[in-house]
Order: C-alpha cells, then sequence, then structure tokens
C-alpha cells in the first residue's frame, strides 16, 4: 500500500538483525585474533556503534558548532568573537537573554514549589494515585499539544464581546477587563504566561521524585517528633525538608536545563513576538528566518556555556553515587 | 500505643493554635482536589471544544452548553494532512526507539561487565554529553545530511535521534545492568558462556524494567519533539513531517478555529496517553529511577 511501509519493515526488522548480527560477527572476528588481546579488544567491538553514533551525532557537531560560531554569516572567513558582540549588544538577543533568566528562576521555583506540596499533600489522602497522575499527566504530551491548549486557555477577546478563553472568561465572570496574556509585554507578563505553561507539564516531574524520596523517610523518625511535641509544620520544616534537599537539588537541575533549552512553547504560542524571544528560539530564527549560521552557532555555544556549570554539578553528584556503589 | 495517645493529647491540649484535626483533614482535601481541577481545567476546555461547532466556539466560552459532535475530527483527518502526519509520526519513532536501546544495551553490558582501560573517565564522558544542547548539534548535522542528500528523509531523524537518544539510555542501562549480581555472570562464564550468550540469555532478559522504561522515555521524547522534526523534515519536505510539525503549522494557519486545532491536538495527544497510562508504573519507575533525559 503505502512504499513507507516498505522502508519501515526492513528498518524495524532490518536494523536490529544487523545489530544483532554484528554483535555476533565480532565474536567470530575475535577467534583469530590472539587469545592475550581478546580481552583487550572486546569491549571497543562492544562500544563502538554507540561510539560512532555519539561522535558522529553528539561531538563532531559540538566542535564544529564553537568553529562555525567564530565565522561570518556565509562561514567564509573567521570574524574574531562578533557574533558573541552582537549577542551583547543587539536589543533582541538580549531580550532573549533576559527571558530565559526569568525562565531559568521561575520554572525551577513554580515546579518544585507545586510539586513539594502536592508531594506533601497528596501523602495524606487515600486517592493518591489519581491525584499524581492528573498532575503528572501533562509531562507525556507534547508542548506542542500543550501550547495548543494553553494559547486556548489564554484567548483573548476585546472587553464586550464573549470570553472564549477560560482565563478571560474566569476574569469576566468577576467583572475585571480581560487581559490579553501572551501579547502584553508589561512587567514580562507573557514570559510569564509561557513559564507558567511549562510548569503545568513539569510540576508533575517534581512531585514523583520528590514524592518517591518522602516514602524513604523513615515513618518513626516522624512519629518520635510529633511524641516529642513537634508540630505537623515543625516536623515538615525541621525534619521533612532537610532530608528532602538533595532530592530538591536534583530536580531543580533537571528543570533548569529544560528552562535554557525552551523552544517549542515560544515557537508554538507566540513565535517570539512581544518580547518573549528566548535564546533556544532566537537561534531557530537565525538558522532558518535570517541564514546567519554564525551568529546562531554562537547561541548555541551560549547556551552550553550556560549548561556546563550544571553538568559538572550533574557529574559530582554521580560521583559520589559511584563511591557508595 | 497507649503513651502516644497520652503524649498527643497533651500537645494538643498545650498548643494553642492547633486546628482541629478533622478541620485539617477537609482543608487538605479541598487544596488537593482544588489543584487537580486547575491541572485538569485546561485541557477539559479544549478537549469539549473539540466537539462543539465553529459558530458554538467563536461566540462562547466552552462552559456554555451547546451540541456535541465528532464532525471536527472527521474534518481534520480527512482535509488537513494531520492523518498522514500521524502515519509519519509512526515512522518516525518506532525505528528512533528500537535502534538507540540496542546500541544503548552492547555500550551498557560493555561498561558494566568488562574491564578495559579508561572505562570510568569513557563513561563518565559519555554521560557528560547528556547535557549538550540539541541547538549545539543542528547547525553541522543539516550540512552533513545535505552532503548525503538526507534531509527531509525519514532516516535522517532516525539516525539523529539515535545519536541525541544514546547518552541517557547507556546511562540508565549501564547502572541497572551494573547493579544485576555478579555471581549470575561469573558462573555462566565458568559453564563457558561467551559474552555474547551471557549478553542475550542473562543481562538483556534481566534489564527488561530498565528496557521499558527507556523505550517509553524515547519513545514519548521522540513522538513529542518538534526542534529535531521542523530541522532535518520541515525545511525539506513538509509532507514527511510528524504530528508535532503539522499541528504547529496549523497554529498559524487556523488562528481561533479552536474546534479543529483542539482536535488536532487530541488525535496527537492520543499515542502517548495510551502509552503513558498503560505503562505509568515503569514510566514513574524511570523517573525516580536516578536521572532524566536533559
Amino acid at each position: 500500500m503505502d512504499p513507507r511501509l516498505g522502508t519501515a519493515i526492513i528498518v524495524v526488522v532490518g536494523v536490529p538483525a544487523v545489530l544483532v548480527g554484528y554483535i555476533y560477527g565480532t565474536e567470530l572476528l575475535l577467534r583469530f585474533a590472539p587469545e592475550r588481546q581478546k580481552g583487550a579488544l572486546r569491549p571497543w567491538l562492544w562500544l563502538l556503534p554507540a561510539l560512532i553514533f555519539l561522535g558522529v551525532f553528539l561531538v563532531y557537531p559540538t566542535i564544529g558548532t564553537i568553529i562555525r560560531s567564530f565565522q561570518n554569516t556565509a562561514g567564509t572567513s573567521f570574524i574574531g568573537v562578533e557574533n558573541y558582540i552582537w549577542f551583547f549588544s543587539s536589543g533582541e538577543a538580549l531580550v532573549a537573554l533576559r527571558n530565559n533568566v526569568l525562565w531559568l528562576v521561575l520554572l525551577p521555583l513554580l515546579t518544585v514549589g507545586f510539586g513539594l506540596i502536592i508531594a506533601v499533600l497528596v501523602d495524606r489522602v487515600r486517592y493518591e494515585s489519581v491525584a499524581k497522575s492528573v498532575i503528572f499527566v501533562p509531562l507525556a504530551i507534547s508542548m506542542v499539544a500543550a501550547g495548543v491548549i494553553w494559547k486556548f486557555m489564554y484567548a483573548y477577546k476585546s472587553p464586550g464581546e464573549p470570553q472564549v478563553g477560560t482565563v478571560n472568561g474566569a476574569v469576566a465572570a468577576v467583572g475585571v477587563d480581560p487581559v490579553p496574556w501572551i501579547l502584553n509585554d508589561t512587567l514580562a507578563l507573557n514570559t510569564i504566561a509561557l513559564i507558567v505553561v511549562m510548569a503545568w507539564m513539569w510540576t508533575g516531574f517534581a512531585m514523583v521524585i520528590i514524592s518517591a524520596a518522602l516514602k524513604g523517610i523513615s515513618a518513626e523518625l516522624l512519629e518520635a517528633a510529633r511524641v516529642d511535641g513537634a508540630t505537623e509544620w515543625q516536623v515538615f520544616q525541621r525534619i521533612v525538608f532537610p532530608l528532602l534537599l538533595p532530592t530538591i537539588a536534583v530536580v531543580s537541575t533537571t528543570v533548569i536545563i529544560t528552562a535554557l533549552k525552551a523552544f517549542d512553547i515560544v515557537y508554538v504560542m507566540t513565535g517570539g513576538q512581544n518580547d518573549t524571544n528566548v535564546i533556544a528560539h532566537l537561534m531557530y530564527q537565525e538558522m532558518f528566518s535570517f541564514s546567519d549560521f554564525g551568529r546562531a552557532s554562537a547561541l548555541a555555544v551560549i547556551l552550553l556555556i550556560a549548561i556546563i556549570p550544571i553538568m559538572l554539578f550533574n557529574i559530582s553528584r554521580f560521583r559520589a553515587q559511584e563511591a557508595i556503589r | 500505643m497507649t503513651a502516644i495517645q497520652g503524649a498527643r493529647a497533651v500537645t494538643a491540649v498545650e498548643g494553642t493554635t492547633r486546628i482541629p484535626k478533622p478541620l485539617r483533614r477537609i482543608g487538605v482535601h479541598v487544596v488537593v482536589v482544588g489543584l487537580m481541577a486547575i491541572w485538569l481545567l485546561p485541557t477539559v476546555g479544549l478537549f469539549v471544544n473539540s466537539f462543539r461547532n465553529e459558530d458554538a466556539v467563536a461566540s462562547s466560552g466552552w462552559w456554555v452548553p451547546s451540541s456535541y459532535s465528532l464532525e471536527n475530527y472527521q474534518y481534520i483527518l480527512a482535509q488537513s494532512s494531520i492523518g498522514d502526519a500521524f502515519i509519519n509520526s509512526l515512522f518516525i519513532t518506532i525505528p528512533a526507539t528500537i535502534i538507540p536501546i540496542l546500541v544503548a544495551a552492547f555500550a551498557a553490558y560493555a561498561f558494566s561487565w568488562m574491564n578495559f582501560p579508561g572505562r570510568n573517565l569513557l563513561f563518565i564522558f559519555v554521560v557528560g554529553l547528556l547535557v549538550v544542547p540539541l541547538q549545539m548539534t543542528l547547525i553541522p548535522i543539516l550540512r552533513l545530511f545535505a552532503q548525503f542528500g538526507l534531509n527531509g528523509e525519514f532516516l535522517a531523524v532516525w539516525l539523529a535521534h539515535t545519536g541525541y537518544g544514546l547518552p541517557f539510555a547507556i546511562y540508565l542501562l549501564r547502572n541497572f545492568m551494573g547493579s544485576l549480581p555478579r555471581e549470575v555472570f561469573e558462573s555462566a562464564y565458568i559453564d563457558g558462556a561467551s559474552p555474547v550468550t551471557a549478553f542475550f540469555r542473562l543481562a538483556l532478559p534481566m534489564s527488561v524494567p530498565a528496557i521499558a522504561a527507556l523505550a517509553i522515555f524515547q519513545f514519548l521524547f521522540v513522538w513529542n519533539d518538534l526542534l529535531v522534526a521542523i530541522t532535518y523534515i520541515g525545511a525539506a519536505r513538509p509532507e514527511n513531517l510528524p504530528l508535532t510539525g503539522a499541528v504547529s503549522n496549523l497554529v498559524s494557519s487556523l488562528g481561533d478555529g479552536w474546534q479543529l486545532l483542539g482536535a488536532a491536538a487530541f488525535l496527537s495527544m492520543a499515542l502517548p496517553l495510551i502509552v503513558f497510562f498503560a505503562l505509568q508504573r515503569y514510566f514513574v519507575r524511570g523517573i525516580t529511577g536516578g536521572a532524566v533525559k536533559g
């Protein structure tokens, strides 16, 4: 029927067959290797497919992008740090930078804050699993779908007309003038409105991880504190919260990386207009709207530099885990 | 038991500001149910509108009762590119889920159960690649694909998603395989099993929970991806775009046609939601298992 179907079947059946065949092939190959080198050679043969993919799709382009960021629009000559100077002097880029800082601060605050509150509260009700599913499910849908859902939430019609958007419908019901949420850039209201969408998606992520850590706190410890006369708030503040802090740090790093790379929501909901642009979206515009690969590369490098401290934190956490293992 | 109750009674008397317990319980229920309602409201609104007709959607809020039908869904499947895009999404997602898992499983096995110099350093390097933003790779890969005439082809996104998915896949699988009992592999080797046999007969079957979690992650990541799709496919062959690309195109072309946009968005959400609810346990276990894709 569909010519693509044949291709798909070949890929779904053929590629795994080739890969499995490759691994069997390495054993056959190793029979000819000298006995002493077999052990040394084998791991590299097993790693080879992964290393090729990582090399071609992550390592090589990362180096390429860094080099490209020092070149001009067409990539014909090196222009030093001019693309970076552009970033720190162009109004548009600075707006994107400001918005990314807002994303970076507000998104972890909202997701971790709500995630913590919800995790602690649902622990006390019997319909815990249902409540968690409701909060968690937005994480499974695409940011495009979330963007459509929330563009409708924020839908605006001029005062006097019937409001069809949920938020403005509620606003109109209490007799206040409707607000053009994603158009209004006063106090970066529209950027905050976009961050709320992402918080709606990612709170479930924070909640699930914090909830798992919460269940790991020994019940005897909490009961002992209560017996000693601690109020529920004191138990939370002095025992539960400090014990959750490492988990909260982990959740925050992941959410911060997500905030830095925010792209889809902006692309779908505002297209970066009315001062809602962010670095990742500006980079896409430089690539496809202005065909300036030099500036686009510089923007990508700036994202990477912002992420490096978080990467170092993650690696040190990984090493700490290894030490326990 | 009585001692604890006694102590509680004492603190209850002493703590003058404490709210009575039944009232506190009601407070918890109100807050939890309230938050659930807030979280559901955005989706419910658009969902209701996707069954209303154009006039109703333009003139009144979704909370106003009107007639409901499946017309929008029929229209969107017949008239627009959404039907094709659904098939494209399947074509893109299934291979882009299978290939990285298999490649990562080989690597994870080598990292867990084979000794070689620089093993830990290399592994840390691979984990470090987790946070290289996709944006870093777009331009050189785009040019590479152009040289091979791959832009716009499914093969381009299969390969790219495999590369992008590997660091997390290797990380997750290695952590799981590394925690399997050593004795199992030692006794297998004593019985004369080759590494290949040990991998396919022992390591892989024992890692099914981790592989399931990984498969769900990778599936959702690829299915929900927009950036990779519009970069490698959108510019060259828009007819090969997956649902995310097609729906985001509709956002600009349909404007306020919320009834159609809603129908398209819910069609794009159907499969992820089914996967999510059917395999929620694995999904949650994968997330709490240590890390999530950056």
